[in-house]
């Protein structure tokens, strides 16, 4: 970034202003502060290093081509609740009623003027938790300027998935939606997100998981070509409960999906994963940050790519063991299938440790496709690049094998068989 | 009329002729090195040959170099299977033409189910050959009468490919997917390696049931033992890229008694 650009940028964030009224207006001011003092992110900082921050924080968003795969919508078969927004916009009309036993679920543009809500004392509160050891603006932005959300509190075992659909119809959307979900004791929930959403899509979801309480999301982000999009999950875990996260993420000109997980309570388990597919102009970084500061706890990375025609994966992925987190079980796996030599895997895992009874493992691959196993397949009949998915679908298995929902997991495992397929046709 | 006769015998003999090799000669592409130095062979159609040799002889060369996998050069002869060239196809037109190779050392394929893997495989066979596609239904009825045979359970059908398979199960998994594949021509690249005297027999077990008089066999292994079970029609010896010497199965109990020393003397 130049001199001008950071003053451009510096002015632009001078001059941008908060909702300040309702209950969310405290914590959005709190949120302009914090990034006013942060500034926003260059290819400069240390977790940016391989992801280049430009079209993401630049005032306007750059177009993006709308695609349409002509394909069934994804998940149609299973039985949910639907929520839909369009290019950021909630479609009231494409949406289910709200009402389902055991969640409450309102809108933040819907109860913005009121001056109270339960979220109040979450909005913002992991966000801003989350921007430390490491900053990250675009969430501190998030939450600033957000222009819509879902706020859902969750009492008990909730019978079918909600489901987050994003559509993109404008070329030049530039959304922000925040979501807050408060599963309380007891809770357990299964959110779906999938859609491209805008051209320019930056979401934070901040997630509350009392003691005993799950909390299962599955994403698919959308196909458009040419969107982009950065996400933020920050989670807080209580004793003996479970977060799990899975996202497939297919084309997108850039993806940048953070996940700030801190373990506080004792006997905890997070698992994050993703499995993602990229073919020529594709960017696609997940960075994960995992705090265990109690006892026993578990956590779980699991990320998978496959890249070609100059695709780029990155992977960055930190356990942080604090003192006393004694006991605490570490995994992190972070896989690439490179299909060509155009393509790029860039890795950085850390483990940063203070505590003497733990067992933390990290491993890091990149590699072509498996020759024998393709000579195998291929001396039992089975054609080349048909031989070819076998493996790339073999490959991301592992990862889709976190997700715990047999008719989500299907679907996603249906759909990546299908476009796979249809490339190789 | 006697002379007539006789020619019509042979051109019966003719007609059944399996796999024809001629003069083949192969080298390794990555380095100026020739394995096969021009191997004549020809396996009639029903018929079992084995093929002996010392280590280094190219036996395993020349299965691979039939089935189609990369790294090797074929700088002169020929392979015909029932009258089309497999060096000009690719592996899995060679699978599709009736060719099958039992690996030495079958492959692990973690994330693909064996049950996945065979049904693929039977199906693009079946396609490529213009037929119609199994469905799952017709499929599982079909390879659970032949995985009982071969005594490879439930569970095995449905692990990873190989995975975690002892070295008997992986050789009667190779012979599992032969069977559902019903091949014209097998090649065994000794299957009888990391064998057992109770593996051995079950394997050749499943070997013997697939003999008739459409499919031929061609069985490289370093043992005569594994002959006892699988009997041979002819056996050939194989030394420096070569065959040196075919001759019933008496050939195979002279190595196992002698060593090649000898044969290999004869030959110089």
């Amino acid at each position: 970034m130049s001199v001008a650009d950071a003053n451009t940028a510096a002015n632009a964030l001078d001059a941008l202003s908060v909702d300040n009224t309702g209950w969310a207006a405290d914590a959005r001011s709190s949120a302009l502060a914090r990034l006013r003092e942060m500034g926003l992110q260059t290819k400069r900082d240390e977790y940016w290093r391989y992801t280049d921050p430009a079209t993401l924080t630049s005032q306007d968003a750059p177009q993006a081509a709308l695609f349409d795969a002509g394909e069934k919508p994804l998940f149609d078969d299973v039985e949910r609740l639907k929520i839909v927004f369009v290019d950021g916009v909630f479609d009231a009309e494409a949406s289910d009623d709200l009402s389902l036993e055991n969640v409450e679920i309102s809108r933040l543009a819907e109860t913005a003027s009121a001056d109270i809500h339960w979220a109040k004392t979450l909005y913002g509160t992991l966000e801003s938790n989350g921007q430390d050891p490491v900053e990250r603006p675009l969430a501190a932005m998030n939450t600033a300027l957000a222009s819509d959300g879902v706020l859902m509190r969750v009492t008990g075992k909730v019978s079918k998935p909600v489901s987050l659909i994003y559509r993109h119809k404008s070329e030049s959307s530039d959304a922000i939606l925040h979501h807050v979900i408060k599963v309380e004791q007891g809770g357990d929930i299964t959110l779906t997100e999938n859609g491209p959403a805008a051209a320019r899509f930056n979401k934070v979801m901040e997630v509350d998981i009392a003691d005993g309480a799950s909390f299962h999301h599955v994403r698919a982000q959308g196909r458009d070509h040419e969107r982009r999009a950065v996400t933020h999950i920050f989670t807080r875990l209580g004793a003996e409960s479970t977060f799990k996260s899975f996202t497939l993420t297919a084309n997108g000109v850039l993806t940048r999906n953070e996940c700030v997980i801190e373990l506080t309570g004792d006997d905890a388990v997070a698992t994050v994963a993703g499995a993602a597919v990229g073919d020529g102009v594709f960017h696609h970084d997940d960075t994960v940050f995992i705090t265990h500061d109690a006892v026993n706890c578990e956590s779980r990375q699991v990320f998978k790519k496959v890249l070609r025609n100059g695709a780029v994966g990155v992977f960055q992925g930190k356990i942080l063991v604090k003192e006393g987190a004694q006991k605490t079980d570490g995994y992190q796996i972070s896989q690439s299938l490179l299909l060509d030599e155009d393509s790029q895997f860039l890795a950085k895992p850390e483990l940063e440790i203070y505590a003497d009874d733990v067992a933390c493992s990290h491993g890091s691959t990149s590699g072509a496709i498996d020759e024998d196993a393709l000579f195998y397949l291929q001396s039992r009949g089975v054609p080349v690049k048909q031989a070819q998915d076998l493996l790339v679908l073999a490959f991301l298995a592992e990862a889709l094998e976190e997700i715990d929902s047999d008719a989500l997991s299907e679907a996603l495992h249906q759909r990546l068989e299908d476009w796979l397929a249809r490339r190789s046709a | 009329m006697q002379m007539t006769l006789v020619l019509v015998v042979k051109n019966v003999s003719k007609e059944k002729k399996m796999l024809e090799i001629k003069n083949l000669q192969v080298g390794l592409e990555e380095e100026d090195k020739q394995i096969l130095k021009g191997v004549d062979l020809k396996i009639g159609a029903g018929e079992v040959h084995a093929i002996m040799g010392p280590n280094g002889s190219g036996k395993s060369t020349l299965s691979y170099v039939l089935s189609g996998k990369d790294g090797y050069e074929v700088t002169g002869g020929s392979a015909v299977l029932n009258g089309e060239e497999l060096l000009e196809m690719e592996p899995e037109e060679r699978a599709a033409a009736g060719l099958f190779l039992a690996f030495q050392y079958p492959v692990e394929i973690p994330g693909v189910g064996n049950m996945t893997f065979l049904r693929t495989a039977v199906n693009a066979q079946r396609k490529a050959r213009g037929e119609e596609e199994l469905s799952a239904g017709e499929f599982l009825k079909v390879i659970r009468a032949k995985a009982m045979e071969l005594e490879i359970d439930a569970d095995m059908l449905k692990r990873p490919v190989n995975v975690g398979f002892s070295g008997g199960e992986k050789k009667r998994n190779e012979i599992l997917q032969m069977a559902m594949l019903e091949p014209k021509m097998c090649i065994l690249d000794e299957t009888d390696s990391g064998l057992d005297v109770d593996a051995m027999k079950l394997v050749s077990q499943g070997v013997n049931a697939l003999r008739s008089e459409g499919r031929s066999f061609l069985v490289i292994t370093h043992y005569q033992r594994l002959l006892d079970h699988i009997k041979p029609d002819v056996v050939h010896i194989m030394a420096n890229g070569k065959i040196i010497k075919s001759g019933g199965p008496e050939l195979a109990l002279e190595v196992e008694n002698n060593g090649y020393a000898d044969l290999l003397a004869e030959v110089a």
